[in-house]
């Protein structure tokens, strides 16, 4: 059945493929190529949104993207709800099922509409004098209450379950718009051969020429001829076509964003397709034909349904076959709504009455309304419609005063005029000019390597646009390297031209306080709103947009700005350009979050780094952390045992016999070279001429202010060699400090550094009986004490591989770190593990590395360190070498605050109660009773359960530690305040013995 | 997104390759421990951070991972050249006269 709206016979669709569809839970049916916005006209319906603030009734505006009020939420299923779409571009599918926002408890009863009763507690800066009110107000009552009764559609609350993807493209010449203007630049660029993007938002091709039915270009209707022209381009091998597709951001060096929405229309979109995807264009030209936007006309009540922007009616009419009422008032400032009332009176609507704003206009349209026997008014204004839920009249006066008429009407439609589209050409960082004369703002002065044609530009009439577009089409393909130029411009038949308008409030916009004259429908901003923030003193453009929100929603101000700065030119008196135009920024239109994640989410939002023995420990049950990218293991609980349990085990097994951790994410760099030595004295504190090779050192790295940056084990394996390792986070950070210094400031030294991370798998033996369970699987190096002292390494062969063998410890005990090369990491560590097995030794995570060390007082870089302490802070003065005249934080080192008495110092604390474990990062005080504010005189870096020495441990950043030794200092916490006792940093063995135990 | 022209690679590749490091032509004393406080805060604290041209030091860290030093405008983002570390400050800017 054909809905009631849909004209037989007008417009281009094919009437008799039908799609069904819902909308708040009522089946229509619409036909294929319909929007949402078409589809529901045919059916009458015109109210399907309540606006933001005021929950006013809405209709439909537009046919395109700049619709402000018919935003819906489109719904597939339960996770694929998509809010604020808007519903003239959403084309139909068979099956959609949508629903209107920002309503309770339904579209006709709204509750919230008590707003618009209540307006006069949210008009302009309201934001801003709410929030002089009471703090605990404001959090307490009016922004949860504002947020729930003003606002737009609800986020969806379930994972995205959609794709998307992304595409890099280069080429030659970037046409961004696909009516007649962009359509011809792109025939132009193309039919020199250079490579050739042309996109377009819409579905279709063709722009203004959906509705333009005065429109003939090379012999046919002008929407025809796009269709071939496109259909030519496609066929093309140099030329990609996009439909659908909105260039929502122009960056610099011609860089354009653009989103191609990929499956949305579609009724099955399918697992394969992505949603949408995303295009990133470097371009050498840009040609820039984004058209013009109809704006709307300012007066009492202009946002009831059924009132829309003219050149909207006539694409439903011309497009879509779809009439918008029965019986139509026209309310206009300029020659294109007349257009539309004489396509719509042929087609058999009733026009009750065109009102011309302007005196006497003469031209060719107007006698021809006249003809058709539609009453004319000139001077005339409409100030103010009539109805609620749907328009019903409009009321009409000379436009100097004087008797009023009401005219019953079921839709209005209205134009002031055309704002050309400088949205990118803005955004490209190009500067408007005013044209005086035409009351416009057009691209002025370029700062990138880009043009603008056709309307976009102020350039009136068919013929005059195509003459531009393919002129500029065919420069740019020349000034992007084309050398041959052929192919011919289409010749236009016929076409419609108008231009000129108003801006700003017509007489029946005020000056009553309590008219509603709508200038941005989105933000529900009126004229009297942008008057009120003048005489509140927002004198910059800037600030009135702010205060009042105009052109601040999703539809950024497309049909709003220049209404908007108009009235507030008038209010201050100036003139438009004085007052200035508000910077557009990029998305044009609304960007999902989905395309510019595109696949970056889940596991590939960050890549995931696993070392060799990585599948053991999974194997073996052990909980991992996450430290950087790297996955590393926390702990192996055996079963039955929680956290605790495992790692008191893990600690204690340690010390008693042995265990097997896997070390393999520590930083390794080698630093390689004749000035290799020189190279290392620079870059570390300590001194490294002198070390012999074979012999380890503990390095500490300073960044040139003179706190510690890294440290870290170094080997000399070689006069030339040295086998650097770092924190497992600070491993890219030093490379990078590394290479800086190697390029920039030592550059003579013949030195090179190769990042050795990811080739060596570390196994740290510790535990007294580490040398017993390597050494019968170690070929070719002499494990005895003499031989292989501590702080050590040799080269030989492990389990038949070659191994960097270090004896070293991070745990105070007898150990050993064995490196392989990372292919055979789980092999050794196996072989390494069924020898531990003989002597009862355990494999243990990073948690009980980090309580091994800390009773040994070792540091971590990161934790005990935090950027503001230098090796003397850290009690590691005896690592810097003091007959050294230069390393990179020497100078810094020597600052007079740095050297000053008072600085916090790392020293050990323990707690007066031994059970008690504090927190890492509570504040330490000297007088607990001291009112709060407390002066706080340090904090807890490193804090831990030490099973072996059967009490709590802790490392602390005190100012002044070391002369605190014994001193009784407090930590306050909520639930009451601990005793501590300063130490030493040292818990266990003070003496080190265990090293050769 | 920018272009940047890495004058290692000789070739214009996208900023996501690069990295910034600073200020260029703060030169690193060769006597470093005898530096009095005040040049020791002019070199490691105080930097110009003009509305205008820089020049400033770059890293092609995911290409040829050297650093290089650029001159760019602060104003409109854009990079004026770019040359080899150790190279002196260019005498001559090209386009600069706009
Ligand atoms: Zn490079």
């Amino acid at each position: 059945m054909i809905a009631a709206f849909r004209i037989p016979g007008a417009g281009r669709l094919k009437q008799a493929e039908t799609a069904r569809f819902s909308f708040d839970g009522q089946s229509y049916s619409g036909v294929e190529g319909d929007t949402l916005a078409s589809a529901l006209l045919a059916n009458g319906v015109h109210l399907v949104g309540r606006s933001f603030k005021y929950h006013r009734p809405r209709g439909f505006l537009s046919a395109g993207a700049e619709e402000p009020n018919a935003l819906v939420e489109i719904k597939r299923d339960a996770a694929r709800k998509t809010p604020n779409v808007r519903a003239t571009v959403q084309e139909l599918y068979d099956g959609l099922t949508a629903q209107s926002q920002n309503r309770w408890p339904s579209l006709s009863f709204d509750v919230g509409a008590v707003n618009d009763i209540a307006s006069p507690l949210f008009s302009a800066g309201f934001y801003y004098k709410t929030f002089m009110w009471p703090k605990a107000a404001w959090k307490n009552f009016y922004e949860p209450k504002i947020r729930a009764a003003a606002g737009l559609g609800v986020a969806p609350d379930q994972p995205d379950p959609d794709h998307y993807s992304a595409r890099f493209a280069h080429c030659d010449v970037l046409v961004l718009g696909g009516g007649a203007a962009g359509i011809a630049a792109a025939l132009a660029a193309a039919e020199t051969g250079v490579r050739v993007i042309l996109a377009d938002e819409q579905a279709d091709f063709g722009g203004s020429l959906r509705f333009e039915s005065g429109a003939q270009i090379e012999g046919q209707d002008g929407f025809a001829w796009a269709q071939a022209a496109v259909a030519k381009l496609r066929d093309m091998d140099n030329v990609r076509v996009l439909s659908r597709t909105t260039a929502f951001g122009y960056y610099a060096q011609n860089f354009v964003g653009l989103v191609e929405r990929v499956s949305d229309h579609l009724r099955n979109p399918g697992g394969e397709l992505p949603r949408e995807r995303l295009w990133q264009v470097r371009a050498k030209r840009v040609v820039l034909a984004t058209g013009a936007i109809e704006r709307h006309m300012v007066f009492a009540d202009n946002d009831r349904p059924g009132i829309m922007l003219a050149s909207a009616a006539r694409t439903y009419l011309n497009h879509y076959g779809v009439a918008v009422g029965r019986n139509v008032g026209v309310y206009t400032a300029n020659d294109s709504a007349y257009a539309a009332a004489i396509d719509l009176k042929k087609a058999g609507v009733d026009v009750a009455a065109i009102i011309d704003l302007r005196d006497n206009p003469t031209g060719p349209v107007i006698d021809e309304a006249r003809a058709l026997g539609i009453e004319v008014n000139f001077g005339r204004a409409a100030i103010r419609a009539g109805g609620k839920l749907r328009v019903s009249s409009m009321t009409v006066q000379p436009k100097n005063g004087g008797g009023e008429r009401t005219i019953p009407v079921d839709a209005i439609l209205m134009s002031a005029g055309w704002t050309p589209s400088v949205h990118l050409f803005s955004q490209s960082r190009g500067k408007v000019a005013f044209n005086d004369e035409t009351k416009r703002f057009v691209p002025g002065t370029y700062a990138q390597d880009c043009v603008s044609v056709g309307a976009c530009n102020g350039t009136d009439g068919l013929s005059a646009t195509i003459d531009e577009a393919y002129a500029a089409g065919a420069k740019a393909a020349k000034d992007a390297g084309a050398s041959v130029v052929k192919g011919t411009k289409p010749k236009v038949d016929a076409s419609e031209s108008w231009s000129r308008g108003m801006l700003g409030a017509a007489p029946g916009a005020g000056p009553d306080t309590t008219v509603k004259a709508f200038v941005d429908f989105q933000n529900d901003v009126t004229a009297k709103d942008i008057r009120q923030a003048v005489h509140e003193g927002m004198h910059s453009i800037e600030h009135v947009k702010r205060f009042t929100t105009n052109g601040m929603a999703t539809d950024q101000g497309k049909t709003s700005n220049m209404h908007g700065l108009a009235i507030a030119a008038e209010t201050l008196g100036k003139p438009i350009p004085q007052v200035g135009l508000t910077t557009f920024r990029a998305p044009y239109t609304p960007v999902t979050f989905g395309s510019i994640i595109g696949h970056a989410r889940g596991p590939l939002f960050d890549p995931t780094r696993k070392t060799a023995i990585h599948p053991w420990a999974e194997a073996q049950g052990a909980v991992f952390e996450d430290v950087g990218q790297w996955k590393r293991a926390w702990y192996f609980p055996k079963a039955g045992e929680d956290m605790h349990a495992a790692v008191d085990r893990e600690c204690v097994t340690v010390r008693k016999t042995a265990g097997l951790f896997d070390a393999s994410t520590l930083g390794k760099i080698e630093v390689v070279g004749p000035d290799a030595a020189k190279f290392m004295e620079l870059l570390y504190t300590n001194p490294w001429e002198k070390l012999e090779p074979g012999r380890c050192r503990y390095g500490i790295m300073l960044r040139e202010d003179g706190f510690i940056y890294d440290d870290g084990v170094v080997g000399r394996l070689a006069p030339d060699r040295f086998h650097v390792t770092t924190t497992t986070g600070g491993a890219p950070r030093v490379m990078n400090h590394m290479e800086d210094y190697l390029q920039t400031e030592f550059p003579h030294l013949n030195v090179w550094l190769t990042s050795i991370t990811e080739q060596w798998a570390v196994i740290a033996v510790q535990g007294p009986k580490s040398r017993d369970i390597i050494a019968p699987l170690v070929e070719g190096i002499d494990m005895s004490d003499e031989a292989l002292p501590h702080m050590s390494v040799r080269e030989g062969r492990i389990c038949g591989v070659p191994t960097r063998l270090f004896r070293m410890s991070f745990t105070g005990e007898r150990g050993f770190e064995v490196n392989v090369p990372a292919d055979y990491g789980q092999a050794v560590w196996e072989a390494l593990w069924a020898e531990g097995q003989k002597h009862g030794a355990c494999a243990y995570g990073t948690e009980t590395m980090h309580v091994l060390r800390a009773e040994k007082g070792y540091i971590i870089v990161g934790q005990d360190t935090d950027g503001t302490v230098t090796p003397n802070d850290a009690g590691l003065d005896w690592a810097v070498g003091k007959k050294k005249t230069d390393f990179v934080g020497i100078r810094g080192m020597a600052r007079p605050d740095l050297v000053a008495k008072g600085r916090k110092q790392l020293v050990g604390l323990k707690t007066k109660d031994p059970k008690v474990v504090l927190e890492e990062g509570a504040q330490i005080v000297e007088d607990p009773k001291q009112a709060i504010p407390m002066k706080m005189i340090g904090h807890v870096t490193s804090s831990y359960w030490s099973e072996n020495c059967g009490r709590s441990i802790a490392l602390a950043l005190v100012a002044g530690g070391r002369d605190r030794m014994g001193e009784t200092l407090y930590v306050p916490m909520p639930d009451g305040t601990i005793e501590v006792e300063v130490t030493g940093m040292v818990f266990f063995d003070e003496k080190g013995e265990r090293l050769n135990g | 997104m920018l272009l940047i022209r890495c004058p290692y690679c000789e070739e214009e590749r996208p900023e996501l390759e690069f990295r910034n490091a600073g200020e260029a032509h703060i030169a690193r004393s060769a006597n470093m421990a005898g530096e009095t406080d005040d040049d020791f805060e002019k070199f490691f604290f105080i930097r110009s951070n003009p509305k205008g041209i820089i020049y400033e030091r770059w890293r092609h860290m995911h290409g040829c991972a050297r650093f290089f030093n650029a001159v760019r405008d602060t104003v409109s983002d854009k990079f004026l050249m770019t040359y080899k570390a150790g190279e002196p400050k260019p005498a001559k800017l090209p386009g600069a006269a706009k």
